[in-house]
């Protein structure tokens, strides 16, 4: 029998309301795991009282019997969600010790229907970075490594907590959040599923903000099926989120048929970069015949301005985020520099922030500044804006032209070693979000399935972007490739 | 719309030692949204509680924290735009103007910037019976207030208040039209008088629900008609802001005093900084608030927490059908329905409760004597002892049963006065009072004839005097009046005066 945390939700669900094992001992499992696996450094902060007691409570619905579909899940949080009594920190020193006193949307609704918290989940400060390197509370370690390699490898990031947690069994599942491809790059550099909902569809209320219009919360898991079912228990309108949609949220799981004869998934030609490795050439043309071969049309497409999408995004987000993060200024929470006799209020501002934002925060809060400025708004900002409603326009008109949905690699490489990219030249690492930005920016639904494995033993993912509000389609292609790409990747454990 | 037909006022005109000068005066007045909860987190509005106690997450900025639309805050500031005549705009955006300071929590202020809900319109400035400046609203946009930084309570440390951080205020930007000092405040009077009518601001300029920035810059004469037919500020003076204006003395006082300072440079062959100041009534001066100026790029974007803000014509036009009628049309309806004077009618449209208090004792009386005692006795009296009309101790159906007494005849205008005493001081129904104080009138020909005619036999020597010179009758008739308390019909005692003496009419 599978070990009790490397159960998968449907499983655990399914188990649970038969009664084959208590919440309480999958939870314990994960503990157990948990803390055999400090050398990945994906839980930052540890709740295992709060979880148990949380498992038994959900023993007592299940009980009962009224147990959702979440009901004694374990799960883990991204440290980007705010949670009532427990730190969340957004992996930054700056919020070192803040600890909530209210609880975000998106995990109220786990623990509402039932799920356990097991703690929180390492990962890029303020979701900024795509290794997790950029961390207040240092890498995660990816519990991959390649074929007779020991160096350790990047889970990805910004959720890489989320992605190696989910990836080694210390979950069953995960949050994450999204702003150009955080959910989906970890989730494909270490063989999981990540969806990134439609923007809109999950509240952002309680979530750490990185870059508004673009930030969305979705769920990281072992398999499309347990997407599903997470997405289903965190969507949904919220009163405290004007940007979350007051669109019904439809039963996901229900549309899990795996059935996608007559689909037409199209294939983008501008997601063919020059230098691609070989392996993701291969992976995307496998990705084309496991859909082709279950019954979609393949059609080649063409979204003329993708090209400008990673230089429009790194426009949007870092303006977004130079004054979404202005609130962490040392007056009222987090860390504020110790001040010496006759600093005034500026240098409370500029000890607290210089000495609580990290080398990449700081970065992109510059770049966000410089490209809103006057005299530079028009240049950068504006002219940003306008890609972006051009890249949006490629979307529509593909959808309009029939496509249902769209096929392109989750990312451009396999996992890369820590330390290896993005030293001396940040570019390099932005350039691991190409495949991903542009659907934050058109603000739609997408998800990463791993497909294959590279020489090195590594997994690959590919990416399926939908329809405004087709999760549920989405999914369901998903599963049609996960069903082809077989059982899913499993690290073999070093740690 | 029944605007009255006015001139425009003469500009006010400063003689200096080179020649004339003019003042141009614009405005922006920040108006608190009379409402119970902010802007954009339910916190309370409620004035006067201790410090951070109206303080939600959202006010606090704390990580996560998302702002939501008050649609109610929005309602009002349509209520406004319809109030000034303005375009509705259905489509509006909040933007972030971004900036560092202890009492903004967020680290930006979220306002409209390019695009403010209600576009252009206008205020009817009235100067005098049969004057009004016509002053131009260039535009109203919502945006939130921010807190209150306290410096000077500890040597060591600031302190912050939050309770008014993200209440909801509304910007009114006039273009400079506003041509003199008393225009000035003439201008927010009206403003603050229309708000209150709409019910957007209460208007409590005490408690700094109602604040003006004005723009103060002097020009020569014929340089304004210029600004106005070409739109060239160029051709205007450099301005000075003159920050938070509380009160309509001291804009006219700092506006004054800015127009004779900015022309005491430029004629000193100096040049007018362009600068925000700060007016201290204390001195009755204006200075400069930075020493340096502080360069600020605020930066200003879409905020991306609030979906731009759309509203439907069909609500705007619901609103505008629940308006309330406003003083310019509630004026020119009292001439014309009442009969009272220009200056009467803006004297009760002041404020619309005395309006209302007014047009319920005009009701089916004589509108002109309503007039007369409601202004010069009612609103005398509340004025002489502080009170606002929903204070007066006298009902309109009081003082209105005291008219129809009068107007029956029942009472003298002396005894009316005596009795808008008992009513001010013991309150009770007129005519009773009348009826059991035995104030009633006398005019009963027979008793006031056997009156006179005792006075006349009691003085003999008068009465011939009086004959001869019949100017000496008005003394028969106080003698008459004094012999019957006051209450004779004083007309009739005249006339009866008159005959028992033998004085031809």
């Amino acid at each position: 029998m599978t070990a009790l945390n490397a159960l998968t939700i449907a499983e655990a669900r399914d188990g649970l309301r038969r009664g084959d094992f208590s919440a309480r001992e999958i939870t314990d499992a994960c503990i157990t795991a948990i803390d055999a696996a400090d050398a990945l450094n994906a839980f930052v902060t540890k709740t295992p009282e709060k979880a148990l007691a949380m498992a038994d409570a959900a023993d007592a619905r299940l009980k009962a019997g009224d147990a959702p579909a979440m009901c004694g899940v374990p799960v883990g949080i991204k440290d980007l969600f705010c949670t009532e009594g427990v730190r969340a920190q957004a992996a930054s020193d700056i919020l070192r010790g803040f600890k909530p006193p209210y609880e975000s949307t998106v995990t109220r609704r786990l623990w509402d229907d039932g799920a356990v918290m097991l703690g929180k989940l390492n990962m890029d400060e303020f979701a900024m970075g795509s290794s997790n390197e950029t961390s207040a509370y240092g890498p995660v370690a990816s519990p991959w490594r390649r074929r007779g390699d020991n160096r350790p490898l990047t889970p990805g990031g910004s959720s890489g907590g989320s992605a190696a947690a989910v990836s080694a069994d210390l979950c069953l599942a995960a949050t994450g959040t999204d702003t150009g491809g955080s959910i989906r790059q970890p989730a494909a550099f270490t063989g999981i599923v990540g969806l990134k909902p439609t923007y809109g569809r999950c509240s952002r209320w309680g979530v750490v903000a990185f870059a508004s219009s673009l930030d969305q919360a979705g769920p990281m898991t072992k398999t499309v099926r347990d997407a599903a079912i997470m997405l289903q228990a965190i969507a949904g309108e919220d009163a405290k989120d004007s940007t979350s949609a007051p669109i019904p949220v439809p039963d996901f799981e229900a549309a899990l048929t795996g059935d996608v004869r007559g689909r037409r998934i199209g294939v983008p030609k501008e997601y063919r970069l020059d230098g691609m490795p070989a392996e993701i050439e291969a992976l995307w043309a496998k990705g084309r015949a496991m859909l082709a071969d279950a019954g979609a049309e393949i059609v080649d497409i063409s979204l003329p301005h993708t090209k400008y999408a990673l230089p429009a995004y790194y426009i949007i987000a870092p303006a977004e985020a130079s004054s979404n993060l202005a609130r962490y200024d040392g007056v009222r929470y987090g860390l504020r520099a110790e001040l010496q006799p006759g600093d005034d209020m500026t240098d409370l501002y500029e000890r607290s922030r210089a000495e609580g934002f990290g080398a990449e925060v700081k970065r992109r809060v510059m770049i966000g500044a410089y490209v809103l400025s006057a005299g530079y708004y028009d240049a950068y900002y504006l002219r940003a804006q306008k890609v972006r409603t051009l890249i949006r326009r490629d979307f529509e008109q593909a959808f309009d032209a029939g496509v249902d949905a769209i096929l392109t690699p989750a990312t451009p490489s396999a996992a890369f070693a820590l330390g290896e990219v993005g030293g001396d030249d940040p570019v390099a690492m932005y350039l691991n979000d190409v495949f991903t930005v542009t659907v934050n920016l058109a603000g739609l639904p997408a998800i990463s399935v791993p497909a294959g494995m590279n020489e090195a033993g590594l997994p690959l993912g590919l990416q399926l972007i939908g329809q405004p509000w087709g999760e549920a389609a989405l999914l369901n292609d998903a599963c049609a490739l996960e069903n082809a790409a077989g059982a899913r990747p499993r690290p073999g454990a070093w740690w | 719309m029944l605007d009255l037909a006015h001139d425009e006022p003469t500009p006010k005109v400063y003689a200096g030692l080179t020649g004339d000068w003019e003042v141009v005066i614009g405005m922006e007045v920040h108006a608190q949204i009379a409402s119970k909860a902010k802007l954009f987190s339910g916190a309370s509005t409620e004035f006067g509680r201790g410090p951070n106690e109206n303080v939600s997450l959202v006010d606090a900025a704390m990580p996560g924290m998302l702002p939501v639309i008050n649609r109610f805050c929005v309602e009002q500031a349509v209520r406004a735009g319809l109030g000034l005549k303005a375009k509705i705009n259905l489509r509006s955006v909040f933007d972030r103007k971004n900036y560092f300071y202890p009492d903004l929590p967020q680290g930006y202020q979220i306002s409209q910037f390019k695009h403010p809900i209600v576009g252009e319109g206008e205020v009817l400035v009235d100067m005098a019976p049969g004057v009004a400046r016509r002053v131009r609203v260039e535009r109203i946009h919502m945006e939130q207030d921010a807190g209150k930084s306290i410096h000077d309570l500890d040597p060591a440390l600031s302190f912050v208040d939050l309770n008014r951080t993200g209440v909801a205020l509304m910007e009114i930007v006039s273009r400079p039209d506003i041509r003199g000092p008393e225009e000035a405040a003439e201008y927010v009077r009206k403003l603050r008088q229309i708000l209150r009518y709409l019910g957007a601001c209460d208007g409590n300029m005490q408690e700094g629900s109602l604040r003006a920035d004005v723009n103060v810059s002097v020009c020569k004469p014929g340089d304004y008609e210029r600004f106005r037919e070409t739109g060239d500020f160029g051709v205007l003076g450099t301005r000075c802001e003159i920050k938070n204006m509380n009160s309509m003395r001291f804009i006219q006082a700092a506006v004054d005093f800015e127009a004779r300072r900015q022309i005491a440079i430029l004629e000193d062959g100096g040049k007018v900084d362009q600068e925000t100041r700060l007016y201290d009534p204390g001195k009755g001066e204006t200075r400069s608030m930075r020493s340096k100026e502080e360069a600020h790029d605020y930066r200003y974007f879409p905020d991306p927490d609030l979906l731009p803000l759309v509203i439907e014509q069909a609500w705007v036009d619901a609103i505008e059908a629940s308006l309330p009628e406003l003083p310019d049309d509630k004026k020119a309806r009292l001439i014309a329905q009442y009969g009272v004077t220009e200056y009467d009618a803006g004297v009760l449209c002041a404020d619309r409760a005395a309006a209302d208090f007014y047009e319920t004792v005009a009701h089916g009386r004589d509108g002109k004597q309503a007039a007369n005692w409601v202004i010069n006795e009612l609103f005398g009296r509340l004025n002489k002892q502080g009170l606002d009309i929903g204070d007066s101790p006298m009902s309109a159906a009081q003082l209105g049963g005291m008219l129809d007494l009068l107007a029956n005849g029942d009472i003298s205008g002396k005894i009316a006065k005596e009795l808008f005493e008992i009513l001010w001081s013991e309150g009770g129904d007129p005519a009773e009072i009348v009826a059991a104080r035995g104030m009633r009138q006398v005019t009963d020909a027979g008793a006031i004839e056997a009156a006179v005619a005792q006075v006349i036999a009691e003085n003999p020597e008068k009465a011939e005097q009086a004959k001869a010179k019949p100017s000496l009758s008005g003394w028969f008739v106080g003698q008459v009046m004094k012999a019957t308390g006051g209450k004779a019909n004083p007309q009739a005692v005249q006339a009866l005066v008159k005959a028992g003496l033998g004085i031809d009419e």
